[in-house]
């Protein structure tokens, strides 16, 4: 089960229009994401850090969702620093560290801990149904946000299938080898898994058809005017555009 | 029997999986208005095809299908009547596919053409009268068993239909949530068909057995009077069996 351990809430962020925050999110990680200047990425970095605070998320859910992300920031301190090309910073032995490198790995990580904390605290602080009918209001194509809902629905009753096949396997004794009977045992695994996502869909779509489905989703979905909503959206835009101006303004100055 | 009444009636039906056996076998089957029919036979013998050939969720290969007093043929033709017939299915993980409870039971009014605020009314009043208020925005993957199954019958009652078929309504439930749903079928006014392997359950929401043998079903009026032995625990002490 996806557990949405941010989803409920009760401060400011969490009873911002979805919507806001959907696009909001999207603006910020594009503007983050493509700035270079140390300047803006820590700036990012802190009202990230801020939106979390304001978002009252649980501070050993975001450092635990941070921990996988830090793994890959590892990875790239160990490769990037080794094998980007340019003048050497310093050296260990006979292994240089080249100063491009360890910049770019720098601004990597910073980058994507803004980005992602901006996320826990924007979009991660509604439900997963919520953020599909934002989606749907926005624009986005019906049948895939239906792809993204009837996913969300049955991806738990596929793991529970997957779950019982699994047991079913191991009460008789199924140790897996690097065998050709391991491979199979697999491999009979996934089709029957195939085989149950296909029945399954086709009785979902019976039951459907059964209550009038004619190929058109009705929303119930209504969002409750609120002027924080408005608020919340300026201050948001302001800073988003003063770091855009600012990073504009130091690139200008650099070439 | 006035032939105004006969809400479904099936001449010569026959039924072939592709490629497998027959399950329908040149059926011929009356319900009426008012029928409570408990169908019971053993596993394979049809009872869900049966089911899905009224809905005109499977086609058959011969025979005629009247519903409310006309010929159904083509998939418009049963259409624009299934939410007359509320169809509960087996698995109550395959009749809700909405996020949340709400949304869910809205579907089926939506669908009708209705608008937001009544779809909302007609569920709000489904949801209350099957006593599960206050579950409308619970997570319907997060339900228990029992109440998945309450639900998916607040779908379908949502829709207001004349017929109910009831594909073994009480299937796993335990024995609470099972006296729950007697008390809700015998209080609805409604025509249905019942299938279950449960007799207790049966005896107490249904007029008349029906069973499905060779394609075909047939009337089971046969009373058997039998005892039969069991034990319990403190058995020995004086007691009574109601």
């Amino acid at each position: 089960m996806i557990p949405e351990a941010f989803a409920d809430g009760k401060s400011v962020i969490h009873s911002i229009d979805p919507r806001i925050k959907v696009v909001l999110a999207l603006i910020y990680s594009f503007v983050v994401a493509l700035s270079s200047s140390f300047v803006i990425l820590l700036s990012s970095l802190v009202t990230s850090m801020v939106l979390v605070m304001v978002a009252r998320l649980d501070a050993r859910e975001v450092l635990k969702r941070l921990a996988v992300l830090l793994g890959f920031i590892l990875l790239i301190w160990m490769l990037m620093p080794l094998t980007y090309p340019g003048a050497t910073l310093f050296r260990i032995g006979p292994v240089a560290f080249s100063s491009p490198g360890v910049i770019l790995a720098a601004q990597i990580s910073l980058k994507s801990v803004a980005i992602l904390l901006s996320l826990m605290a924007l979009l991660a602080t509604m439900s997963v149904a919520t953020m599909g009918h934002a989606l749907g209001i926005l624009g986005i194509p019906d049948k895939l946000v239906y792809l993204l809902l009837i996913t969300y629905r049955y991806v738990f009753v596929m793991e529970q299938e997957y779950q019982r096949l699994i047991r079913a396997m191991k009460i008789r004794g199924f140790k897996p080898g690097t065998n050709l009977h391991s491979y199979q045992s697999y491999a009979y695994l996934v089709g029957m898994l195939f085989v149950h996502a296909s029945a399954r869909a086709d009785r979902v779509s019976k039951a459907m058809k059964c209550r009038g489905f004619t190929g058109r989703f009705h929303s119930l979905w209504q969002f409750e005017p609120d002027p924080r909503n408005r608020l919340f959206a300026v201050i948001m835009s302001l800073i988003i555009i003063l770091m855009t101006t600012v990073e504009l303004w130091i690139q200008t100055i650099h070439s | 029997m006035d032939s105004n009444n006969t809400l479904i009636n099936l001449k010569d039906v026959t039924y072939k999986y592709p490629g497998g056996k027959t399950v329908l076998d040149r059926m011929d089957f009356k319900f009426t208005k008012g029928d409570r029919i408990g169908l019971v036979a053993p596993n394979g013998s049809g009872k869900t095809t049966l089911f899905h050939v009224i809905m005109g969720l499977l086609k058959p290969s011969s025979g005629t299908i009247k519903i409310f007093g006309k010929e159904r043929r083509k998939e418009k033709d049963f259409a624009g009547i299934r939410h007359r017939m509320g169809l509960l299915f087996q698995d109550a993980d395959d009749q809700l596919f909405s996020p949340t409870v709400i949304e869910d039971v809205a579907f089926g009014p939506l669908n009708l053409g209705k608008s937001k605020q009544e779809a909302l009314d007609i569920s709000r009043k489904t949801l209350d009268y099957l006593g599960l208020n206050g579950f409308e925005d619970r997570i319907t993957f997060k339900l228990s068993g029992g109440e998945k199954r309450l639900v998916s019958l607040a779908t379908i009652l949502a829709m207001q239909p004349e017929v109910l078929l009831l594909d073994e309504p009480t299937n796993a439930l335990d024995a609470s949530m099972k006296s729950r749903l007697i008390g809700i079928l015998q209080g609805l006014d409604l025509s249905y068909i019942l299938i279950s392997h449960e007799f207790d359950v049966l005896s107490e929401t249904t007029h008349t057995f029906y069973s499905m043998e060779d394609g075909k079903i047939f009337r089971d009026d046969r009373v058997h009077i039998h005892t039969h032995q069991h034990s319990h625990k403190i058995g020995k002490q004086p007691h009574k069996h109601i």
